[in-house]
C-alpha cells in the first residue's frame, strides 16, 4: 500500500512541475499556431540560470527563481522579435525547421558556455530534507516546494490572462488575431508576451526543476516530449487544460511503482521479473501517440 | 461645406496578379450614412479592409480625419477612430458577450468611459444585457450580429463601417439591422455600409457609391440610385 500511495503522491507532485513546463509551449501555440521546438532548451537554460545564481551568490538555489523567470521573459521577447516573427511569415514547414534550428543554437551555446557534464545542486536550504506525510509518504522538500511554487505561477497566469485588459487581449489574440487588430488589439506585440510569458513559466520550472534534477545541455529534449504529450493531452492553447494533463503525465512517470504495488500484492512472479522502470517514459510517449491518432485536438482542448 | 472625414482618392489593391480595385474615390462627411453595393466579388469588403489596413495598397491615398492613414497597421487605424464591423461577425465565441463589447473598447483607457459606451450599447440592444454572461458563439444570428456592432461602438468610433451586417440573417432579421442602422444615424453617427440588400439599404442611405468588378459605377444621393436604371437593371432586377 505505500508503494501505491508514494506513487501517486510523487506522481500527483511532478506532475504539477511538468505542466509549469508544458505551460509556455501551449501558450505560445494558442496565441500564434506555432510550435516551439526549443521550448527544453529554454527549460534548460531556466535550470543552469538557477544554478548558476546559487553558485555565484552563495545563496540558495531557491533564490535563482525570479532571476530565471526575468531571464526567460528576456530571452522569449528576443526570439520573437528577433527570429519568430520572420518564420510567421513562411510556410509551416519554415516554422518547424526553425524553432528546430534555434533548439540547436540553444544547444550548442550551452555545451561551450557551461560545458556537457552533468550538474546539480548540492547544498540549499532544501536539498536533503523530506517531509512526512504518514502511510510511508515522505516527500523530499525540494520536490514539494517545487509543485507548491509550480501552482503559484499557474496562477498567477491564470490570472494574468482572465482578470488584466492585456491578458484579454492575449485571449482575443490567441481566439483570432484578425477580429483583435479590429479591435484595435496590437497583436504583434501580443505574440511577443505570448513568447515572454512562455519564456518565464518554462525557466522557472528548469529552476524549480534544477533543485533535484542534474542538467546538461542535453537535457532540454526529454522535456520538449513531455511537453508536447502534455499539451496534446490538455488541448492545444488551454491553460486549465495543461495542468490537468500535467498531473496525469506525472502518474504516467510513475506507473513502474504503481506496477511494483500490484505485482507484490498478488504475488505474481511474471510481473515483478519485468524491468518496467526502464520503460518510464515509455508510457508517456505511448500515451501521444495514442491520443494523436485518436483525438488529435486533445482532450480538454477548446481551441480549433 | 465641411471637409470629409473619410476621403479615398484613386485606391488601387492588388493580390499578386489579379486587381481587385482599379482606382476607387469616395468620400464620407460627418455624420452621413454611405452605402457601398455592389454584387458579390465587385471588391466592397476589399475596399473597407483596405482602409483598415488590412489589405495591399498598390497606389492611390487614404485619408481619415485630415490625416493619411494608407499604409498604418490596423490597431493604429481603429485607435484613430476608424472601426470596422467585419464580414460574418468575427467574435470571440468562447468569450462572454460582456467580454467581446469590453474587447471592442480596448482602444479607450478611462474605464468610466468604458462603462458609458456600455450602458450605450445595452440601451440600443437590451437583449445583449440579458445575455451578457452568455458566451457569444451561443448566442443566434441575429444576436450576434447585435454584438458585433455593439462591439464597434465600443470605443466611440468617429466612423462606423459596417461589413454586410444582414449577411446570412432571417428577413426579418435583415429588417432589424437596418433599422439599427436607421437608429445610429438619427443619432448622429457617421456609417459606411456596405450592403447586397440593395434597396433596403439605399434607403437608409444619405448617399451611395455602386461598385462594379473594382470600379464605381455609378454615385449619387440614395434614393437617385435607386431610381438610376444601370443600377436597377443590374442589381435589383427590375
Amino acid at each position: 500500500m505505500d508503494i501505491l500511495v508514494s506513487s501517486v503522491v510523487a506522481g500527483v507532485l511532478i506532475g504539477m512541475v511538468l505542466a509549469l513546463v508544458a505551460l509556455g509551449l501551449t501558450i505560445i501555440f494558442g496565441v500564434m499556431d506555432i510550435v516551439n521546438f526549443a521550448h527544453g532548451e529554454f527549460l534548460m537554460l531556466g535550470m543552469y540560470t538557477g544554478l548558476l545564481t546559487a553558485d555565484a551568490t552563495g545563496m540558495d538555489p531557491l533564490l535563482g527563481i525570479p532571476v530565471a523567470a526575468v531571464v526567460g521573459y528576456l530571452l522569449g521577447i528576443a526570439c520573437y522579435w528577433g527570429f519568430i516573427r520572420f518564420l510567421l511569415r513562411g510556410p509551416m514547414v519554415a516554422q518547424l525547421l526553425g524553432t528546430f534550428g534555434l533548439m540547436l543554437l540553444l544547444r550548442n551555446l550551452a555545451l561551450l558556455l557551461f560545458g556537457s557534464e552533468d550538474r546539480g545542486v548540492n547544498a540549499g536550504l532544501l536539498v536533503g530534507k523530506s517531509v512526512a506525510f504518514g502511510m510511508g509518504v515522505i516527500v523530499p522538500a525540494t520536490k514539494l516546494a517545487a509543485a507548491a511554487l509550480s501552482l503559484v505561477s499557474f496562477a498567477a497566469v491564470w490570472l494574468l490572462m482572465n482578470r488584466t485588459r492585456v491578458g484579454k487581449a492575449l485571449t482575443a489574440t490567441a481566439l483570432n488575431a484578425q477580429a483583435a487588430r479590429y479591435m484595435g488589439i496590437p497583436t504583434e506585440r501580443m505574440n511577443a508576451l505570448a513568447w515572454g510569458i512562455g519564456g518565464a513559466t518554462v525557466t522557472v520550472a528548469g529552476a524549480l526543476i534544477v533543485n533535484f534534477w542534474s542538467v546538461n545541455p542535453y537535457v532540454g529534449l526529454l522535456f520538449t516530449m513531455i511537453a508536447f504529450t502534455i499539451v496534446a493531452l490538455g488541448g492545444f492553447g488551454s491553460v486549465p487544460g495543461a495542468l490537468a494533463a500535467g498531473i496525469v503525465v506525472g502518474l504516467l512517470m510513475e506507473i513502474p511503482g504503481i506496477w511494483d504495488f500490484v505485482a507484490y500484492a498478488t504475488e505474481w512472479d511474471w510481473m515483478m521479473d519485468v524491468p518496467v522502470t526502464s520503460f518510464k517514459y515509455t508510457f508517456v510517449y505511448l500515451a501521444y501517440f495514442v491520443i494523436m491518432v485518436v483525438r488529435p485536438r486533445g482532450l480538454f482542448g477548446w481551441k480549433h | 461645406m465641411t471637409a470629409p472625414l473619410l476621403t479615398v482618392r484613386g485606391l488601387v489593391v492588388r493580390y499578386g496578379k489579379l486587381t481587385v480595385l482599379h482606382g476607387i474615390d469616395l468620400e464620407v462627411f460627418p455624420g452621413e450614412t454611405v452605402c457601398v453595393v455592389g454584387a458579390n466579388g465587385a471588391g466592397k469588403s476589399t475596399l473597407l479592409k483596405a482602409i483598415m489596413g488590412a489589405a495591399p495598397v498598390s497606389g492611390g491615398e487614404i485619408r481619415f480625419d485630415g490625416k493619411p492613414v494608407a499604409g498604418l497597421a490596423t490597431e493604429e487605424v481603429v485607435s484613430r477612430g476608424l472601426v470596422y464591423v467585419p464580414e460574418g461577425r468575427m467574435l470571440f465565441g468562447p468569450l462572454s458577450v460582456e467580454e467581446n463589447l469590453r474587447l471592442g473598447a480596448y482602444v479607450v483607457r478611462d474605464e468610466q468611459r468604458v462603462q458609458e459606451n456600455l450602458e450605450r450599447v445595452y440601451a440600443l440592444f437590451p437583449r445583449l444585457e440579458e445575455r451578457r454572461h452568455q458566451a457569444a458563439a451561443t448566442l443566434s444570428g441575429g444576436e450576434q450580429q447585435m454584438v458585433a456592432i455593439g462591439r464597434g461602438l465600443m470605443s466611440g468610433p468617429k466612423v462606423l463601417m459596417l461589413d454586410e451586417p444582414s449577411l446570412g440573417l432571417a428577413p426579418k432579421l435583415v429588417d432589424e439591422v437596418l433599422e439599427t442602422v436607421d437608429t445610429l444615424k438619427a443619432q448622429g453617427m457617421t456609417i459606411l455600409l456596405v450592403e447586397q440588400t440593395v434597396r433596403e439599404a439605399l434607403e437608409i442611405a444619405d448617399r451611395g457609391y455602386a461598385l462594379q468588378s473594382g470600379r464605381i459605377v455609378v454615385s449619387g444621393p440614395g434614393r437617385d440610385l435607386l431610381e438610376d436604371d444601370r443600377l436597377r437593371s443590374a442589381y435589383l432586377g427590375l
